[in-house]
């Protein structure tokens, strides 16, 4: 089978198993239900594993497969900035290249365990098909998100995602919180769809193309004849406009608020699209732009400040979290961050392998959460665990595999992947040393905030209280097993992408065809410093160490010493209280935007209540008075003329009335009568 | 043979008969009936000059107008029917909602 011309099937699966769900699922039993969505989903990956496999088979300059369904729009031409005609043309296409085939196997691979640990994990709620419906439709939408070959199409599956968050963090929707959480992710990611509805706007009247391989080919055509130079303001104005659709959606300061909101959705659906992949939908749109970000490398410094701040901010208020699912909330926003921080320093292939892994071991951890919470009852607050890694062995181990990964303990996949960042991050030519930096140091907050996650989950004494305690078990195998691959994903991965001291990175060879760099004429390649292994090796070293440092804190507060962390926050109380109240940033978007904007929507209720309204009853006043001399008119002019000839006829016609008896017989005479007069006439000739 | 003028005072003794059943009598059904006696005075008729004038067009018009009597029989019944039924009466002059 031609895996290659039938990708535009894969995002159908998915499709179909929401069809099927959304409109029969509430009469199927739960098992079927089950059954069709996760089926549809390993349909998928079955399908992009093919299609992944033969393109890997094909020389690597030929590695873009593009399937052109069917033409979609097309709306005539422009003269676009580059003074040619440009059609407005969309095609139903997709495009499978080495960038779009990494995310498609993570979005199939890793949604296919969630779906399977989902059928676990939402059994006992009401509404079941329901989520399954949505999850699927959020499969359908990532798909045609990653998949779609030109921005239309990535914008559709990009909203597409933004409405199944939407639906699926308002899964609970009885909750008020869970109502207004969906309603806040649905809101700020408006903001970030503006940014990137202008920067696609802006691509096609300058590049006369909204398909990815052609405006590659018209930018890469246009610096090779000299046309396009370095830091047009116009490549920094779309580089920035498409960054801020992508700080909405991969949730960066200033939009990431929501995302820690979100948490408030089922824990399959914080696992499968507030961690592993729709919130890299920003990393993979800008990846997929990096030829613009390549000519406007200003917009790259601010893509990587932007990344490194997120992750240091973000891991921050990750320290002091105590709901378990929004530790690992802060901990994506920050892991997000690396990301960027990679896409800003040019070490496109790096954000995209930290999105991969982190595909892994963040599901991995969310799920694992997931199991906890499960086990616990609902419970999500860490100072209502301890002492479970004896009662749930299963979740305990893979989650402790989750965070040594995360944590970038060597040899596991967060390792490597964090590691590349980091060194790219000083040593490529848009890195700088305080980048690197910040960025280590965010190495040391992460493993502190997940030992912590771990310690206090897992190990001390039990707080929970004695009711929940005698029921805490471990989860079903649909549960644990996707925990499990999970786990052996999350030290495995990791090394296709060993750093060059190490062997071969295979992953960064395999994305080069996707982000090759512009050749500027006459210019010189810019050369990264070379620097030694050793060095490198060292680098290395230091970030491992800074995140030994998170560790040995984490272990001696919450392992040996608890009462550690209260002294500390006792001393550093202002600090503290700013940490747990997620630095005031909420209240700060309350104090400037929302409650600025329910006070414009207040002012502009009460003009419509007061000037529109008058104006309308106004009218309506003025109407009656003048219809009451109207009025006046018709009934005594008007009627009164109708009447007099009603009145005048009847009364001049009624002798003629009296001839009307209502006998038939009488009317049947005249009859005889006319007729006999109409014979004699013929008979006897003229009167 | 009976000459063609006995036939048409058989037939215009009859019409006028029907028509002044149809003018004079109050019971409906009577009406009907003189109404009946009126087409078979027009068939005697029609009859009479198809043999006279050695064409068939008369008796097959003839045939015509009975099964129009037919149809007329059962409609006029059925009309009577249900005024019977509205006015429980099978008075004529009873029957007057043409009155001004």
């Amino acid at each position: 089978m031609n895996f290659l011309d039938l990708i535009w099937l894969i995002p159908l699966f998915p499709a179909a198993g929401f069809v099927i769900n959304g409109l029969f699922g509430k009469r199927m039993p739960k098992a079927a239900v089950g059954v069709v969505a996760a089926g549809a989903v390993l349909i998928a990956f079955v399908f992009a594993a093919g299609a992944v496999f033969q393109l890997s088979q094909l020389p690597a300059e030929q590695r873009s497969h593009e399937v052109v369904v069917y033409e979609w729009i097309n709306a005539g031409s422009i003269t676009a900035a580059t003074g040619e005609t440009a059609r407005f043309q969309i095609n139903w296409a997709f495009l499978l290249d080495p960038l779009s085939s990494v995310m498609v196997l993570v979005v199939t691979g890793i949604g296919f365990l969630i779906h399977v640990y989902s059928t676990g994990y939402m059994w006992e709620e009401d509404g079941f098909y329901r989520f399954f419906a949505y999850l699927n439709l959020f499969m359908f939408s990532m798909l045609t998100l990653i998949l779609g070959s030109n921005y239309v199409m990535m914008f559709i599956g990009w909203e597409g995602v933004g409405l199944c968050s939407y639906l699926l963090i308002g899964y609970y929707f009885l909750k008020k919180s869970a109502g207004d959480a969906a309603k806040k992710a649905f809101v700020v990611n408006r903001v970030g769809d503006w940014g990137l509805a202008t920067g696609i706007l802006l691509i096609f009247v300058n590049f006369g193309s909204l398909d990815f391989l052609k405006v590659g080919e018209v930018i890469r055509e246009g610096v090779a004849a000299g046309t396009y130079q370095m830091s047009q303001p116009i490549f920094i104005g779309i580089a920035l406009a498409l960054f801020v659709g992508a700080t909405g959606k991969s949730a960066q300061i200033p939009l990431f608020t929501w995302l820690p909101d979100a948490m408030e959705g089922p824990t399959p659906v914080s696992a499968l699209i507030h961690a592993a992949t729709m919130v890299t939908a920003g990393v993979y749109m800008v990846a997929r732009s990096n030829w613009i970000y390549q000519l406007a490398p200003e917009a790259m410094a601010v893509v990587a400040i932007v990344g490194v701040m997120t992750a240091l901010f973000a891991a921050s208020i990750g320290l002091v979290q105590n709901d378990i699912k929004r530790v690992l909330a802060y901990s994506t926003v920050s892991q997000l961050g690396y990301m960027f921080l990679a896409l800003g320093v040019g070490a496109f292939a790096a954000g995209v392998f930290h999105l991969m892994t982190h595909a892994f071991f963040k599901a991995l951890l969310f799920l694992g959460s997931g199991s906890v919470i499960h086990a616990m009852h609902h419970e999500q607050d860490m100072r209502k665990m301890g002492a479970l890694s004896k009662k749930i062995p299963i979740t305990f181990v893979t989650m402790a595999i989750g965070t040594l990964a995360i944590a970038g303990t060597p040899g596991l996949a967060g390792f490597f992947s964090k590691d590349e960042i980091l060194w790219q991050a000083f040593s490529s030519s848009h890195g700088h040393f305080i980048l690197w930096l910040l960025g280590a140091i965010v190495a040391g907050m992460t493993s502190f905030y997940m030992f912590r996650l771990l310690f206090m989950t897992f190990f001390g004494e039990s707080r929970v209280d004695h009711h929940t305690a005698a029921h805490i078990h471990e989860s079903p195998k649909r549960m644990t097993v996707p925990l499990m691959v999970l786990a052996v994903g999350s030290i495995f991965v990791g090394y296709l992408g060993l750093p060059k001291w190490l062997g071969t990175n295979y992953f960064e060879h395999w994305l080069e065809p996707v982000f090759e760099p512009l050749k500027f004429p006459g210019a010189a390649v810019a050369e990264a410093a070379h620097h030694s292994h050793a060095f490198e090796i060292g680098m290395a070293a230091v970030s491992v160490a800074i995140a030994v440092i998170g560790f040995l804190i984490a272990f001696t507060a919450y392992y040996r010493k608890s009462d550690l962390p209260a002294r500390v926050s006792a001393q550093v109380g202002g600090v503290y209280t700013a940490l747990v109240n997620k630095w005031y940033v909420d209240e700060l978007y309350d104090a400037l935007f929302v409650n600025r904007s329910k006070d414009l929507g207040r002012g502009l209720w009460r003009f419509d209540g007061k000037v529109v309204d008058g104006a309308v009853n106004g009218t309506a006043l003025s109407t009656v008075k003048s219809a009451l001399g109207t009025s006046w008119w018709d009934r005594w002019i008007v009627d009164g003329l109708v009447r007099f000839v009603g009145g005048f006829v009847k009364t001049a016609s009624w002798p003629v009335r009296l001839s009307e008896t209502g006998y038939t017989q009488n009317y049947a005479l005249v009859m005889v009568l006319g007729v006999l007069v109409f014979v004699g006439y013929v008979l006897w000739g003229t009167f | 043979m009976i000459p063609i003028a006995h036939y048409l005072f058989l037939g215009a003794a009859l019409f006028t008969i029907g028509v002044v059943g149809v003018l004079t009598r109050k019971n409906i059904m009577v009406i009907l009936m003189s109404i009946e006696l009126m087409m078979n005075a027009v068939n005697i008729n029609l009859i009479a000059f198809s043999r006279h004038l050695g064409q068939t067009s008369g008796q097959i018009f003839a045939i015509f107008v009975i099964v129009v009597a037919a149809a007329e029989a059962a409609v006029g019944l059925g009309i009577v029917i249900a005024m019977f039924r509205n006015k429980e009466t099978m008075n004529i002059n009873e029957i007057d909602l043409m009155k001004w």
